[in-house]
């Protein structure tokens, strides 16, 4: 009798354990068994604040600060471009595609946008308020800077 | 011919014979209720959704593009059919409107855009077309229901507030400037393509470009051998 209440407990802890790496590896999908669909959750909001973002590191494709829904951007028409281009930046003060974009892979500038340089949401992507799904520990390199001039100075 | 036009016209100048006056008035008051309310059914029946996209031309190419934009879905459910944009809703205008899309008639019979390829290819001219219709009467049928009397540009984001006071409100430009391709796909936008469909020869813009081009390498080499 003894035994067989050891060999219960075993198996209780057993699954139990199981069941709790079960919920630590929990993805997006949480605990939904694999057949079912999980309810989704409530979209999050773009950004529309068009107060310009800082950039993490000098070479970061600036962020859009603005919603950008139902943009078209192919063959036949370009919506940024509509106001970030060179030409109609006057009427509407958006800042002008960098002259970066102008220039083809051999560094020739061209009149206009260059194709490899012309979707711009390769690069360039709106902001919504959604929480992180893990925890960000990037730190910008100017306090990377501070902090290894204060362990020099330390020394 | 002429003999079967004077017959009538002595019947139609000749007093009725057989017919007392209450009846003819009457009559006439009836056939002309029957005929104008039929004419004006048919006429909204002809300004329906249901009889736009009836055609496949309208279906498959415009109607599957409206639905993706927020004139077909969005947060309050109100909801523009394509009458609501492309015909006018005052009456002498819509008739003058109906007596033009005689023209779309004909189109269908002789199948203008009856094609995928066929309608790509026309999509520009017939976009010009309505931002021309647009851009005259001043958005019209955009501020059917878009007022800018009513539109609070505090609701709206800094850059469409800017934007709003800057052109819309001074009426320095009208929304179909702006708004361009906002309920349906836009064809080639680039300048050259507009030129091309504007009515002007593609050819002739380019062989004036290349003198252009030419007089210019003209005066640069007259102006190396002056050095």
């Amino acid at each position: 009798m003894k035994t067989l209440a050891r060999i219960m407990f075993g198996v209780f802890a057993l699954v139990s354990v199981a069941a709790f790496a079960q919920d630590q590896f929990a993805t997006m999908r949480s605990s939904t068994p694999l057949a079912d669909n999980a309810a989704p959750r409530p979209m999050s909001k773009p950004e529309n604040t068009d107060l310009r973002q800082v950039r993490n590191y000098p070479e970061q494709p600036p962020l859009i600060p603005h919603a950008i829904d139902g943009y078209q951007v192919d063959k036949n028409s370009n919506k940024c471009l509509t106001c970030h281009a060179r030409a109609a930046v006057a009427d509407s003060q958006a800042p002008m595609v960098s002259i970066t974009h102008f220039m083809n892979r051999d560094n020739q500038f061209l009149a206009s946008v260059t194709p490899r340089r012309y979707f711009c949401n390769q690069c360039h992507v709106p902001q919504t308020d959604a929480r992180p799904l893990v925890e960000n520990t990037f730190v910008d390199v100017d306090k990377v800077i501070d902090y290894v001039k204060s362990k020099e100075g330390a020394k | 011919m002429l003999a079967f036009l004077k017959r009538l016209w002595t019947i139609v100048r000749r007093p009725s014979v057989h017919y007392s006056l209450g009846a003819l008035t009457l009559g006439g008051f009836l056939m002309g209720i029957v005929f104008w309310g039929g004419f004006n059914t048919a006429l909204e029946l002809s300004n329906t959704e249901a009889f736009c996209t009836s055609c496949h031309e309208m279906q498959d190419n415009v109607f599957a593009e409206l639905k993706t934009t927020i004139h077909y879905a969005n947060r309050s459910g109100v909801r523009a059919s394509c009458p609501d944009c492309h015909v006018p809703h005052n009456w002498t205008n819509k008739i003058a409107r109906k007596m033009q899309a005689t023209k779309e008639v004909w189109g269908k019979i002789f199948g203008t855009i009856n094609t995928r390829d066929k309608f790509l290819e026309k999509r520009l001219e017939l976009a010009q077309h309505e931002w021309a219709r647009l851009k005259a009467n001043d958005s019209l049928e955009c501020r059917n229901c878009h007022s800018s009397d009513s539109m609070d540009i505090t609701r709206q984001s800094a850059r469409a507030v800017e934007q709003h006071e800057r052109f819309l409100f001074t009426g320095e430009k009208t929304c179909i400037d702006c708004h361009k391709g906002i309920a349906h796909r836009l064809p080639d936008m680039a300048p050259t393509a507009m030129l091309s469909s504007d009515g002007e020869d593609a050819g002739t813009v380019r062989a004036q470009l290349l003198s252009f081009i030419a007089g210019h390498e003209g005066a640069a080499a007259g102006a190396r051998s002056l050095d």
